[in-house]
């Protein structure tokens, strides 16, 4: 049994990373506290290095990675947005490092418990990113990304993402893999094109001059990105064979004969899966498509698991603001051409801030999906907030109103 | 005591070859370039230079760099966390047995004021509060140059810059006085801190020699003399070096584990004499004379200046 957090730990103690530049935040902080201490007692042949903020610790991790060392770093929310520019620079240097993100809504207000406004911000970095449901999927997703990583093929950086709480402090049964066979799966890192050394020297970064190069290696790392989607199969079929467990760019779950389809990503997928098992003994044929690898976006696997359905529903746990939920648009965009397309696409945002969503509220979202899809018109975005919710908030907002009296 | 050099004693002694190339997109004249030519005569090739947005950021426009050596660009704010992965990923290889010792690499920091005195400082505490075995140089022209000379912490006070002009209210420009980025990189206990200026090649190479036998942060602070940014001729960038150096403002020392030596003692011209050969303290001549802002700055430079003698020569 084990957390999220430790889980992840020992992800990049299996893959051997050689350098672990780290800054704490909440709640990643259980990471690379766990790592400091291998580091210390010798059970991890690493240097972990305390930098001062998450953007110097980016930048160290993408210079060292540069350089040619393995490194594996972690932060959460405010620490990711704080180290954006440099998510953008070492991507932009073509460097396999492996980044977890432990999601944390964003402020303000200022709030401890998950949604993905944080790694969804960084879909745009260049970064690939992996969502993970369970502390099993967590470790073994971290030595996939490293494969994938790694690969002649990529060259680009990895954002593994767990959930804050609900994943990062939940224990699991996890099977760790045997270190042996993770070498074995993940051969030791010796880039061809990266290094500063004596005789071999490189410039990396450097300015150029004029959009039509700008343009070739931005086009490059899209080129790059896209490869992604056939080297993540391989290294799954590998990662199948080693260890048992089989990992798809996305998780069908109960859709063979599913009419209507909610789509999720992360922790709170467990309760969709549980919400799509409550509806299927009342008869419903619903079924629940989590979305894994959600940077190269995996079009052609998506709007194949989609299609033929009567109506989807997205359950967006971020919001941006003034448009809706992000994943929505990127779902009902590689639907468009598909002939068979579902009759309705529907928007919920839930989750936010690590809200809890309700066995009634599921309930709530396969009711207005099925009578969209009967209708032939979607809907949202619908924000996830049940009565009792609503109740103590105004309570909150009285309470706020009378102290403000009083003083 | 005095201060006396050990290597470089004649200037036949500095060493002819180059490791800058001429050709780079960077201005005529310009003094941070100057010094970085001289600073690498010592420094080599076995270099990896970690950049920071600014002006030397050009130095490296693809295809091309004027070094025989290694270039990272990272970002304004933290090229110092650069140099620290590059430092610690060469030591690790070097350790696990993948990197022969031969092909280790020195990491030089370059970053301009505008970088050094802000942006990066977080970044630059940390370096050095972690003992990183590394060199920073900085080129400070006392203005954002790269972007056509706005207002930084480095610039003196007195000076006209885009954002700081002089007006009614503040006929002076500029009002604050310049960062002592000297004395707050001091109070972290590196083991090496110099200025330097281009005029100056024995001191300045002398210096970066000392350095070289020390492990830990070694920092640099060059005088970035600017014809572009600072209105003279690109012609006159050594009479201005030099002149920055004679009038005191730009004093000339070295602080080894802290403890402050000044390196040259100017005999001390009168400010004007500087402050004249440039556009951008113009204003503080004509149309009218500003007496008082240049008494100001004098009386700044006899300050610091008598302090030194105190400090220096007890008794």
């Amino acid at each position: 049994m084990m957390t999220g957090n430790l889980a992840a730990a020992w992800g990049a103690r299996l893959a051997d990373v050689d350098y672990v530049p780290a800054f704490p935040i909440t709640p990643q902080t259980e990471i690379v506290e766990a790592l400091s201490k291998w580091c210390e007692n010798g059970a991890m042949p690493a240097r972990f290095v305390t930098m001062d903020s998450e953007h110097s610790m980016m930048t160290a991790a993408g210079a060292a990675a540069a350089t040619g060392a393995r490194v594996f770093t972690a932060t959460s929310s405010q620490g990711l947005l704080y180290a954006f520019e440099v998510l953008y620079s070492v991507a932009g240097w073509r460097v396999p490092l492996v980044l977890v993100n432990v999601s944390r809504a964003l402020a303000a207000p200022i709030t401890l418990e998950p949604d993905h406004n944080d790694v969804l911000a960084a879909r745009d970095t260049g970064f690939l990113q992996i969502h993970a449901e369970t502390c099993q999927e967590v470790v073994d997703s971290i030595l996939m990304a490293y494969r994938i990583a790694e690969d002649e093929r990529v060259m680009l950086p990895v954002i593994v993402n767990l959930d804050g709480f609900y994943l990062s402090f939940t224990r699991e049964p996890v099977s760790l893999p045997d270190p042996e066979q993770a070498k074995q799966f993940l051969p030791p890192f010796r880039p061809a094109h990266l290094g500063f050394t004596a005789s071999e020297p490189h410039a990396l970064g450097v300015a150029v001059l004029g959009g039509a190069t700008y343009s070739y290696f931005r086009h490059q790392m899209h080129l790059a990105s896209l490869n992604a989607l056939t080297v993540h199969q391989e290294a799954a079929s590998d990662f199948a064979r080693l260890f048992g467990r089989h990992y798809d760019l996305i998780e069908s779950y109960r859709l063979d004969d599913a009419e209507d389809v909610l789509v999720m990503t992360n922790a709170f997928a467990s309760k969709g899966k549980a919400a799509v098992d409550a509806a299927r003994e009342q008869g419903r044929r619903v079924g629940l498509l989590r979305l894994r690898v959600i940077r190269p976006w995996p079009a052609e696997a998506i709007s194949h698991a989609l299609q033929g359905r009567r109506a989807v529903a997205v359950l967006d746990q971020n919001l941006a603001p003034g448009q809706g939920g992000i994943l929505f648009q990127e779902i009902a965009a590689c639907l468009y051409h598909k002939a068979r397309r579902p009759r309705a696409l529907c928007s919920f945002i839930g989750g936010l801030g690590g809200k809890n969503i309700s066995d009634g509220e599921f309930r709530a979202i396969f009711d207005q999906t099925a009578e969209a899809g009967l209708r032939g018109t979607g809907i949202g975005p619908v924000l996830l907030y049940t009565e009792a919710e609503h109740r103590e908030m105004v309570q909150l907002q009285d309470l706020a109103a009378e102290s403000r009296a009083d003083s | 005591m005095t201060w006396q050099r050990e290597t470089f004693k004649k200037i036949k002694q500095i060493p002819r070859e180059e490791h800058v190339f001429p050709g780079t997109p960077l201005c005529a004249g310009c003094g941070g370039l100057e010094a970085l030519r001289l600073a690498a005569k010592v420094l080599g090739d076995d270099v990896v230079y970690v950049n920071a947005a600014g002006c030397f950021t050009m130095l490296a426009a693809y295809p091309y760099t004027p070094f025989k050596g290694s270039w990272l660009y990272t970002t304004m704010g933290s090229a110092p966390a650069g140099a620290q992965g590059v430092r610690d990923a060469l030591d690790i290889m070097i350790a696990k047995g993948r990197l022969p010792k031969q092909e280790n690499l020195k990491v030089v920091v370059l970053g301009g004021d505008g970088s050094t005195y802000d942006m990066a400082l977080s970044s630059t505490s940390g370096a050095i509060y972690r003992g990183l075995d590394f060199y920073y140089f900085c080129y400070d022209n006392e203005a954002y140059g790269n972007t056509g000379m706005q207002l930084s912490p480095a610039t003196p006070y007195g000076a006209r810059t885009a954002t700081s002009p002089c007006s009614v209210q503040h006929p002076a420009g500029t009002l604050q006085e310049k960062k002592d980025i000297f004395e707050i990189w001091r109070a972290h206990k590196p083991p090496y801190i110099a200025t330097v200026a281009p005029r100056y090649p024995l001191d300045l190479e002398e210096k970066f020699a000392r350095a070289a036998k020390l492990a830990g942060p070694k920092l640099f602070l060059a005088l970035s003399a600017c014809p572009t940014g600072w209105l003279y001729d690109p012609g006159e960038t050594p009479e201005v070096a030099k002149l920055a150096v004679e009038t005191g403002l730009w004093p000339l020392k070295e602080a080894v584990n802290a403890e402050v030596t000044h390196t040259y003692i100017p005999k001390r011209k009168p400010v004007e004499e500087y402050l004249k050969l440039q556009g951008r303290f113009r204003h503080l001549f004509e149309p009218t004379l500003q007496t008082e802002a240049i008494a100001h700055i004098q009386e700044r430079v006899n300050t610091y200046w008598e302090r030194v003698k105190k400090a220096e020569q007890p008794g």
